[in-house]
C-alpha cells in the first residue's frame, strides 16, 4: 500500500461517513465563535522573522508584526505604516512619513528611530535589503514620525522591497529589540503593531501558538488586500493547532474541532469535497514551482550540454503527476522560470521543454558534453513529499538517460547540509538535489536568489551566466514595466540555456475550511485579516 | 535493602553518563545541519555558516562536549537551538500529557491485559484461549498507528463520541482529560495489552502445573482464589518484568501515537527536534527517557521482593 492509498484508507475513510453533512460538532464547537482555530503548514519552532526565515514564521509574523509598504494581489506596493513618501528628483533621497496612531503592542508609540533601527536588522537577511545596504548614504529618523533614507544610486524598487510578500519580510519592531539583537540572533521579545499581539505564555512549539486581537491596532481606511490596506480583525483569538499528520487534520476539520487546515494534501481533497460543511479553493494562484538543481561546479553537471541533456529529456508532466497526483487543476507545465499568471511570465527560450521529450537529443548532449559514466550522487529528502516524489522521477529519467545513479535517500536536514558543501560528489559533495520554491519569490528576479548565477556567491550548485546576471542587473534598474519585461525575457532565456537549475513545472494547493468560516483570501500566506467565524 | 537501593541509585549515575557521551557523540557525527533548516530555503552559504557560527556549532567536539556537560551538571540542559526556549521548560510543557499518556495506558493495559491471560490459562485449549491468542497476535501485527486511525474514524467521526486529537490538561477537568487519552491510550496499549495477556497466560500455565495449585485444589480451594490468589502471585515475576521492559515499547509507541492524535507530549517534541536536528532537545529528552528507563527497572527489580519472598537484596 503506497502513502497516497493509506492515507485515504487511513483518515480519508471518516470523510465518506461525513459526506453526507453528518459530520457531527465536536465536543467544544460552539464554545467560542470568536476563536478562529487554525492548521498551520508547519510547526511555529521560533518567531523572529529575521532570524528564521521560514514561511509558518513569515505567515505568523504578518499578523503581530506591521510593514511600512504592503503588496496588494497585483504586487503593488502600497502604503501601510507609512502615511506617504517623497522623494527627490535624482531619485536619491527617500523621505517617509509613517501615519498616526501607530503603537506596539507593549502600549509605546511606533517612532521613527523604531523604523530605522528595524531596517537596520532586515536588511543583511535580505538580498534586496542587501543591495539596499551596498548603496545606502545614510538612514535616519528626523523626527518622531519621520525617517530619511539617501541612496548612492537610484533604487525604483524600494517601495517593493519594503513590502514583498518574500521572507524575510521588512516588520518592524522597536528599536530596543531590533539594536538588541544583531539579524542572526533570535529576539527573545516579541512585541509588534500589528493587528494581533503573540500570547508567549500559551506558546508551545511543535504544538499550539494563540494570537490575540490588539484592540488599540488602527487599520487603514482601504479595503485590506494581501498586505496592504485595512486589517481588520474579526475574531478575538487565532489559535494555531500544530499537527504533523494530515490524516488527523482532515479529520479534525471534519469533525469541527479546527476551523481552518491551511494545506491540505491533495489526496484527501476529493474526500473533504464531499462534506458540506467544508469548503476547499485553492490557496495560492500563485503556486509552487518544482526544482531539481545540479551542481555547476563539479562533473558531470559542470557541462551545459549535460544540463542540457537533462532538459531536453525530462518530462514535466511527469514530475507534476508525481507531487500533485491526477488533479489536472493544480498543476501546469512551465517552460521558464517565473511564475505562471504574473506579468513578467515569458517564456523567452524555453522550447527546449516543450513538445514530445527527446531522449535521442538528450543522449546525443550527453556524449557530446563529455560523459563518460561519472556516478551522479542524487541527495533525495524522504521526509518532504515533494521533494521524494521529484526524486523519484529524476532518479527513473537520469536511469533512462543512460546516466549512473547513485540516489541518496535521506532527510530535508541532511540535505540541506550537503548542498552546502563544494567538494566533488565523490568527497561529499553532491551533483543534485530537488526542491521547490513558492511562486511568489518567482515572480521577478527581486528576491529569487535560486534563479541567480553568480557562480561562487549563487545558491547552492553556483551556477554562473554573466548573461543571467545582466538581465537581473537590468531589471533592478528598469524604470518601467515594459523595461522589466525585456529584461525578464533576456533573463528567463539566458537562465534557460544555461540552465541554471531545471524547472520541474508549476502547481498550487488547497486550503480547505469550514462554511461557517467567511472571508478567506487567496495569497502566498494564510490572510487573518477580515476573517469571521459564524 | 536501603543499601542495595542507594547502590542501585549510585550506579544510575555512570549508565546515564554513558548515555550522555553516545548521544552526544551520536548526533555529532550524524549528518544534518540545524544553520541550514534555520536559514531556510531562500538563504546563502554565507547566511547558513553565519547563522552556524551564532550557534557555535562551528566550536569543536570537546569544547561543546564539555560545555555541554557542565551546564547538565549545574541543571541546565540548555537552550533550544531553534525556539531559544530552555529545554527544560519544552520538556516541562510537554511532560504531562506523555506521563498521562502512559499511565492511563498502563492502567488500561493491565487492567485489561492480566485477567485475559488468566483466564486464557484457565480455559488453555478452549476458545476463550483461542479468543485471546487470536486478540493478542493481531494486537501485535496491526501497527499503532493504523489502530489510532481506525478508533479515530468509530469513536470520534462516526459515533462522535470523543474527540479526534488534542490534549486537556488534568487541571480542566478529570473528564475532559479522560476524554482525549481513552482512543490514544487504547491505541497505544494494544500491542502492550497483548504482550502482556501472552506472558500472563505463558506464566500462569507454568504455576498451574505446580504440585501446589494440585494441593490447593485438593482442599476444595474455590478456583477464583486459585488463580488470583495461589497462582498469579507466583506467576507476577515474569509479568512484572515485561511490564517494566514494556515501557521502553510505550516510550517508541507514543511518538507515534502523539502524531496521529496531535497530542503535545515528550514524542512529537522528540521527532520534531531530530527532524531539525534540534541537538540540545534531542540531548535532554534522550537523557531523560533513560533515567526513566533506569528508574522503571528499579522499581521492578524492587517488586520483585513483594511477589516473591525468596528474592533477597
Amino acid at each position: 500500500m503506497d502513502r497516497r492509498s493509506f492515507l485515504r484508507a487511513g483518515a480519508g475513510v471518516a470523510a465518506i461517513g461525513a459526506s453526507g453533512g453528518v459530520a457531527a460538532p465536536a465536543l467544544s464547537q460552539g464554545a467560542n465563535a470568536r476563536t478562529l482555530r487554525f492548521v498551520p503548514q508547519a510547526n511555529l519552532a521560533n518567531f523572529d522573522p529575521i532570524w528564521g526565515t521560514q514561511y509558518v514564521v513569515r505567515n505568523a509574523s504578518a499578523m503581530v508584526w506591521d510593514t511600512l509598504y504592503g503588496v496588494d494581489d497585483k504586487l503593488d506596493p502600497k502604503p501601510q505604516m507609512v502615511e506617504g513618501e517623497t522623494v527627490s528628483p535624482d531619485g536619491l533621497t527617500w523621505t517617509f512619513k509613517l501615519r498616526s496612531g501607530l503603537k506596539f503592542h507593549d502600549g509605546e508609540p511606533v517612532l521613527a528611530k523604531d523604523v530605522v533601527a528595524s531596517i537596520t536588522r532586515w536588511m543583511p537577511r535580505d538580498p534586496m535589503g542587501q543591495m539596499l545596504r551596498a548603496i545606502q548614504k545614510e538612514l535616519v529618523a528626523v523626527d518622531d514620525t519621520t525617517f530619511r533614507w539617501v541612496l548612492g544610486r537610484p533604487y525604483p524598487k524600494l517601495k517593493y522591497a519594503l513590502g514583498k510578500t518574500n521572507t524575510p519580510i521588512c516588520f518592524i519592531m522597536p528599536e530596543r529589540i531590533a539594536t538588541k539583537f544583531d539579524p542572526f540572533t533570535q529576539i527573545t521579545e516579541y512585541v509588534g503593531s500589528g493587528p494581533m499581539r503573540f500570547v508567549q505564555g500559551e506558546w508551545v512549539p511543535g504544538a499550539s501558538a494563540v494570537f490575540a486581537k490588539f484592540d488599540q491596532y488602527v487599520p487603514r481606511q482601504e479595503a485590506a488586500n494581501w498586505l496592504s490596506g485595512g486589517k481588520r480583525i474579526l475574531v478575538d483569538r487565532v489559535e494555531w493547532k500544530v499537527m504533523p499528520d494530515p490524516a488527523t487534520a482532515a479529520a479534525a476539520l471534519q469533525n469541527g474541532e479546527v476551523d481552518w487546515w491551511e494545506n491540505p494534501i491533495s489526496d484527501l481533497i476529493p474526500l473533504m469535497r464531499r462534506n458540506r460543511n467544508i469548503a476547499v479553493d485553492i490557496a495560492d494562484p500563485l503556486g509552487n514551482i518544482g526544482s531539481f538543481r545540479m551542481n555547476h561546479l563539479h562533473a558531470p553537471f559542470n557541462s551545459k550540454k549535460v544540463r542540457q541533456a537533462v532538459l531536453a529529456a525530462m518530462s514535466q508532466e511527469d514530475y507534476m503527476r508525481a507531487i500533485v497526483g491526477n488533479d489536472d487543476a493544480l498543476w501546469k507545465p512551465l517552460p521558464g522560470f517565473f511564475t505562471p499568471g504574473t506579468p513578467g511570465y515569458t517564456e523567452a527560450g524555453g522550447d527546449i521543454l516543450k513538445g514530445p521529450r527527446n531522449l535521442d537529443l538528450a543522449k546525443r548532449l550527453l556524449a557530446e558534453g563529455g560523459y563518460s559514466g561519472q556516478p551522479v550522487i542524487c541527495v533525495v529528502a524522504q521526509d518532504q513529499p515533494i521533494t521524494k516524489a521529484q526524486g523519484d522521477i529524476t532518479a527513473d529519467l537520469l536511469k533512462r538517460m543512460g546516466m549512473n545513479v547513485d540516489f541518496i535517500a535521506t532527510d530535508w536536514g541532511t540535505t540541506g547540509q550537503r548542498r552546502a558543501m563544494k567538494n566533488p560528489p565523490d568527497q561529499g559533495g553532491w551533483s543534485m538535489f530537488h526542491t521547490w520554491h513558492a511562486g511568489a519569490d518567482c515572480v521577478n528576479p527581486a528576491a529569487y536568489n535560486a534563479l541567480r548565477a553568480n557562480g561562487q556567491t549563487a545558491w547552492f550548485g553556483w551556477p554562473d551566466s554573466p548573461a543571467v546576471e545582466a538581465g537581473v542587473n537590468e531589471w533592478f534598474a528598469a524604470p518601467d514595466a515594459p523595461a522589466e519585461k525585456a529584461a525578464m525575457d533576456k533573463i528567463n532565456a539566458a537562465a534557460m540555456d544555461d540552465v541554471v537549475y531545471a524547472p520541474t513545472g508549476f502547481f498550487l494547493g488547497y486550503t480547505a475550511w469550514r462554511r461557517n468560516v467567511s472571508g478567506i483570501a487567496k495569497g502566498p500566506l494564510p490572510f487573518f485579516w477580515g476573517v469571521s467565524k459564524s | 535493602m536501603f543499601a542495595y537501593v542507594v547502590r542501585r541509585v549510585l550506579a544510575t549515575i555512570p549508565v546515564m553518563a554513558i548515555v550522555a557521551l553516545f548521544v552526544f557523540s551520536l548526533l555529532y557525527i550524524a549528518p544534518g545541519d540545524p544553520a541550514a533548516v534555520i536559514a531556510g530555503d531562500q538563504a546563502t552559504p554565507e547566511d547558513v555558516e553565519r547563522i552556524r557560527q551564532s550557534l557555535g556549532l562551528d566550536r569543536p567536539y570537546l569544547v561543546r562536549f564539555g560545555s555541554w556537560v557542565f551546564d547538565i551538571l549545574r541543571g541546565d540542559l540548555g537552550v533550544s537551538i531553534f525556539t531559544n526556549l530552555p529545554v527544560l521548560t519544552m520538556i516541562q510543557q510537554r511532560v504531562e500529557p506523555t506521563l498521562s499518556l502512559m499511565v492511563v495506558t498502563l492502567i488500561l493495559a493491565i487492567t485489561i491485559a492480566v485477567p485475559m491471560g488468566v483466564v486464557a490459562a484457565w480455559k488453555v485449549g478452549t476458545w476463550v484461549d483461542n479468543f485471546v491468542m487470536s486478540f493478542a497476535v493481531l494486537s501485535f501485527s496491526v501497527p499503532v498507528f493504523v489502530v489510532g486511525y481506525l478508533l479515530a474514524y468509530i469513536f470520534a467521526l462516526e459515533l462522535d463520541w470523543l474527540p479526534v486529537q488534542g490534549y486537556t490538561s488534568i487541571s480542566q477537568g478529570v473528564g475532559p482529560w479522560l476524554e482525549n487519552l481513552i482512543l490514544p491510550a487504547i491505541a497505544l496499549g494494544s500491542v502492550y495489552i497483548a504482550l502482556i495477556a501472552r506472558i500472563t497466560r505463558a506464566s500462569m500455565l507454568e504455576v498451574l502445573q505446580q504440585d501446589y495449585i494440585r494441593t490447593a485444589r485438593a482442599k476444595g480451594a474455590g478456583q477464583r482464589s486459585i488463580l488470583f490468589l495461589h497462582a498469579l502471585k507466583n506467576a507476577a515475576v515474569p509479568i512484572v518484568t515485561v511490564i517494566g521492559i514494556g515501557v521502553a515499547l510505550l516510550i517508541g509507541g507514543a511518538v507515534v501515537t502523539e502524531s496521529v492524535f496531535a497530542i503535545p507530549g515528550l514524542g512529537r517534541l522528540t521527532v520534531d527536534a531530530i527532524l531539525r536536528r534540534d541537538y540540545p532537545v534531542i540531548q535532554g529528552v534522550v537523557l531523560l527517557f533513560s533515567f526513566v528507563y533506569v528508574l522503571v527497572n528499579l522499581v521492578i527489580d524492587l517488586l520483585y521482593t513483594l511477589f516473591d519472598p525468596r528474592i533477597r537484596y
